[in-house]
């Protein structure tokens, strides 16, 4: 059956609220931060929002359900999104259709965690039974050690090299130094990419993102809703989304998207050469990679070439990741699922301030969540453009 | 190739030890399999009994058909090396003692696909040979080898910390009186254990193992593990110098509850072979545990030589069987208070010995040598339970079909 068309629904007030190293607070502090700014920039009290989506980490023992009585919010529409790197698509594509079926007017997305001394330490040892079994005892290396196995298969596969990776960690740095919110400060050269201390072979430090506190947010809701509160918007022209995918490859080189990929061009009525900036997933820059090859802006296995023909800055003939991306601009836990389509609303609407992109239309973004064992299961994609003013 | 270890330095005794530390102990339910199958040596996954496929990590409910019926079963220990890598830097103590650590993601033959430990002498994309042993948390892992044999392989860092192996270990057999003392310390010294005393009670009268043990290196020392104060002056002197304890102690006398008098020999029994083991944990136990991450010759295991009629009883020794019992019970109770520190507990259940004592039982018996191999091949394979000679192994098997079955079934033979 053909999908439906998600017409008149539309991304506004796109907030990210400055990360910071650590954080003594709580994730319902920078949740609430969240909220308030987009719900700032829409005129809407707390009290009459009536959608809330919420994902997060570390915000036990509440659930949203809790952060409803917190926050002093009466949603008739509640949602938790549970997928790390795939919650702020995940989030979007059940609040527009909640929008579009009547159920609820203007749903707040909102996405945050905290960041104290031991909690990633204590995040790492609570994340999944299989990796509780079969993952943390082998070294303990973490995701770190997880991505380390996969860039070795796909440096193997591909022949791609760590120079290769370096170029997207040193296009986002750049990036991200435009970013004045951007956790990394300094310019990175390639040579020292190369030279960084070694995490999990052929994994260095800068292959790492820095886990910080923060959180990003969003609205979701009717076109005329935008338009009467005078809000910047943009469309979402397409969406996708899938868990586990491939379980036959033994290892993780694809993503979820080579299942779904046709289905979001189509939907969207446009290809990769109609798209002004991308923003992928980049826990690590293999991951990036991989969503540049499965979004379809390039043939399996060629990334490594793309990226060395292309200039991946704000600047250039492919910006990607315009924020600095969580590579450089920091992981606020499950915010880092939300960074990127952010950033792209923001790019899209030209609210980009100091990383826009000129001329911004039209964004794809790309998301990827949740080391269960081995690999990463959740994917989404989304294609969204900037309403004409 | 495996860098061979070399003998540790002497101690210097104002150094601090360091504190042991575990790698992740926590598991699923389901995940204990693995440990409960590593415990015997043995390499199986669980596998859907409606469709044949094999999971992994453990779960449960079969990934292909939904199936919850998923036993163990042993499988093709064989695979592919897919990819690798070597942690520098892990937030877990352990392991960052420890660092840096190798670990691969294969493929088994059998299909699924695990992220394991990697032996140093496995090369880039190689095949490679499976096995679950028991880290130092006591808890069951995969490790990787290479499929042929390598020089010096069992001295790999990561292989060492899996397993108990005697070579440059400092070795205690508790009774240098019981008939099979010589020939573990024969097995140990050819083992390169690099100290082996034996403990003797009564030093005063003869003891006919002397120059056999004397032979194998060992050094004989006064040892009665009847009396605290023996054990404990022992432990003063030698417990902070004993990597393995094998505890051969032992009194046995034939015959069941209504065969004997009394219960004089039943007392002897429960004061050698179940409060001997107490006194001798109470009084090794706590230097043992502060040393399990003492470097090349750490404390690593303690070994129990038990009756497997201390798992079910039959009254041609049953009093004997009694105290094998409440020593094997014991034995329970301290591999869990030993976990912690990570010094495992090894029990080596045998049939009827090749002795005096158990001459009118008809073979297959034990042999002197077959213990002795069972002890050192157990140790270099880490493991928690052995189970020595053919009745041994008849024994298990029956066991774990249906223990009530072979209780009546050992009751009728002994019976006729
Ligand atoms: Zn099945």
């Amino acid at each position: 059956m053909k999908r439906q068309s998600y017409d008149g629904v539309v991304l506004a007030a796109p907030v990210t609220i400055p990360y910071t190293r650590y954080s003594t607070e709580t994730a319902h502090y920078w949740i609430a931060r969240a909220l308030r700014e987009t719900l700032r920039a829409a005129g809407l009290k707390p009290t009459e929002l009536d959608g809330f989506s919420v994902a997060s980490f570390t915000l036990f023992p509440d659930t949203p359900v809790g952060l409803t009585q917190h926050l002093g919010l009466s949603p008739r529409w509640l949602d938790t999104i549970p997928m790390g790197g795939a919650s702020g698509l995940a989030a979007l594509r059940r609040a527009a259709r909640a929008v579009q079926a009547g159920d609820v007017d203007i749903v707040a997305c909102v996405a945050g965690d905290t960041n104290h001394i031991d909690s990633f330490r204590k995040l790492l040892s609570s994340f999944s039974r299989f990796a509780m079994d079969a993952g943390y005892p082998y070294g303990y290396g973490g995701p770190n050690a997880n991505f380390a196995l996969l860039t070795d298969r796909y440096m193997q596969e591909y022949g791609a090299t760590r120079e290769d990776f370096g170029r997207i960690c040193v296009a986002q740095r750049a990036n991200a130094l435009k970013n004045p919110h951007a956790v990394m400060k300094k310019p990175l050269s390639l040579q020292q990419y190369m030279d960084a201390r070694p995490i999990s072979d052929p994994i260095a430090l800068f292959d790492c993102v820095m886990p910080v506190a923060g959180s990003e947010a969003y609205l979701v809701m009717r076109e005329d809703e935008a338009i009467k509160r005078n809000l910047p918007f943009a469309h979402i022209l397409g969406t996708i989304e899938r868990h586990n995918a491939h379980i036959e490859d033994p290892i993780q080189l694809r993503g979820g998207w080579t299942v779904d990929i046709d289905e979001l061009w189509e939907m969207a009525g446009c290809g990769p050469d109609d798209i002004d900036l991308l923003q992928t997933y980049d826990d690590y820059p293999v991951i990036s990679a991989m969503q540049i090859e499965d979004m379809g802006f390039c043939a399996k296995g060629e990334a490594a070439a793309f990226i060395r023909s292309h200039d991946l800055t704000v600047e250039g003939d492919f910006p990607h990741n315009t924020s600095g991306g969580q590579l450089s601009a920091g992981q606020a836990g499950a915010a880092g699922g939300f960074i990127g389509l952010v950033e792209a609303i923001r790019q899209v609407t030209h609210t980009g301030g100091p990383t826009q992109v000129p001329d911004a239309r039209r964004a794809a973004i790309s998301g990827f969540g949740m080391i269960n064992y081995d690999r990463g299961l959740c994917s989404a994609a989304a294609i969204i453009e900037g309403a004409q003013s | 190739m495996t860098t061979p270890l070399t003998p540790p330095p002497r101690k210097d005794p104002l150094k601090r030890t360091v504190s042991p530390t575990q790698p992740p102990v926590i598991r699923s339910r389901a995940a204990l399999g693995l440990t409960a199958m590593a415990a015997e040596g043995r390499f199986a996954l669980q596998t859907c009994a409606e469709c044949g496929a094999v999971q992994y990590p453990p779960r449960d409910a079969c990934s292909a058909c939904l199936s919850t019926d998923l036993p163990w079963w042993d499988i093709a220990p064989t695979g592919q090396l897919l990819a690798e890598t070597t942690v520098q830097t892990s937030v877990k103590q352990y392991f960052r003692e420890r660092t840096p650590w190798r670990v691969g993601s294969v493929q088994l033959d059998a299909g699924p696909v695990v992220i394991c430990h990697l032996h140093g002498d496995v090369a880039a994309n190689a095949r490679v040979r499976l096995r679950l042993l028991l880290d130092r948390a006591g808890q069951g892992v995969i490790l990787a080898l290479p499929q042929e044999r390598t020089d010096h392989m069992a001295d790999d860092p990561e292989l060492r910390l899996m397993s108990s192996d005697p070579h440059l270990r400092r070795v205690l057999i508790t009774d240098a009186r019981h008939p099979f003392a010589p020939d573990l310390a024969a097995a140990l010294q050819t083992a390169g254990a690099t100290l082996i005393f034996a403990g003797e009670p009564e030093n005063w009268l003869p003891n006919p193992n002397r120059s056999a043990l004397e032979a194998a290196g060992a050094e004989i020392l006064p040892l009665d593990v009847t009396d605290t104060k023996s054990v404990e002056r022992m432990a003063g002197e030698i417990g902070g110098k004993t990597d393995i304890l094998i505890n051969t102690a032992r009194f046995m006398r034939p015959g069941g509850v209504l065969a004997r008098g009394g219960t004089g020999f039943a007392r002897d029994e429960m004061e050698v072979n179940y409060l001997g083991l107490m006194r001798l944990a109470q009084a090794f136990g706590p230097a043992m545990c502060g040393r399990t991450a003492d470097g090349v010759n750490s404390a690593v295991a303690w070994v129990n030589i038990l009756s497997v009629h201390a798992r079910t009883n039959t009254p041609g020794f049953g009093c004997f069987n009694a105290s094998q019992a409440a020593a094997f019970s014991l034995s329970q109770s301290l591999r869990a208070e030993f976990r912690g520190a990570g010094l495992r507990v090894m029990n080596v259940f045998t049939g009827p010995l090749e002795e005096d004592w158990y001459q009118p039982l008809p073979p297959p018996k034990v042999t002197g040598p077959a213990l002795a191999r069972s002890v050192v091949s157990g140790l270099r394979d880490g493991l928690e339970d052995v189970w020595c000679g053919d009745v041994a192994k008849d024994f298990e098997e029956r066991f774990c079909k249906n223990p009530k079955v072979l209780e009546i079934e050992l009751g009728q033979e002994m019976g006729e």
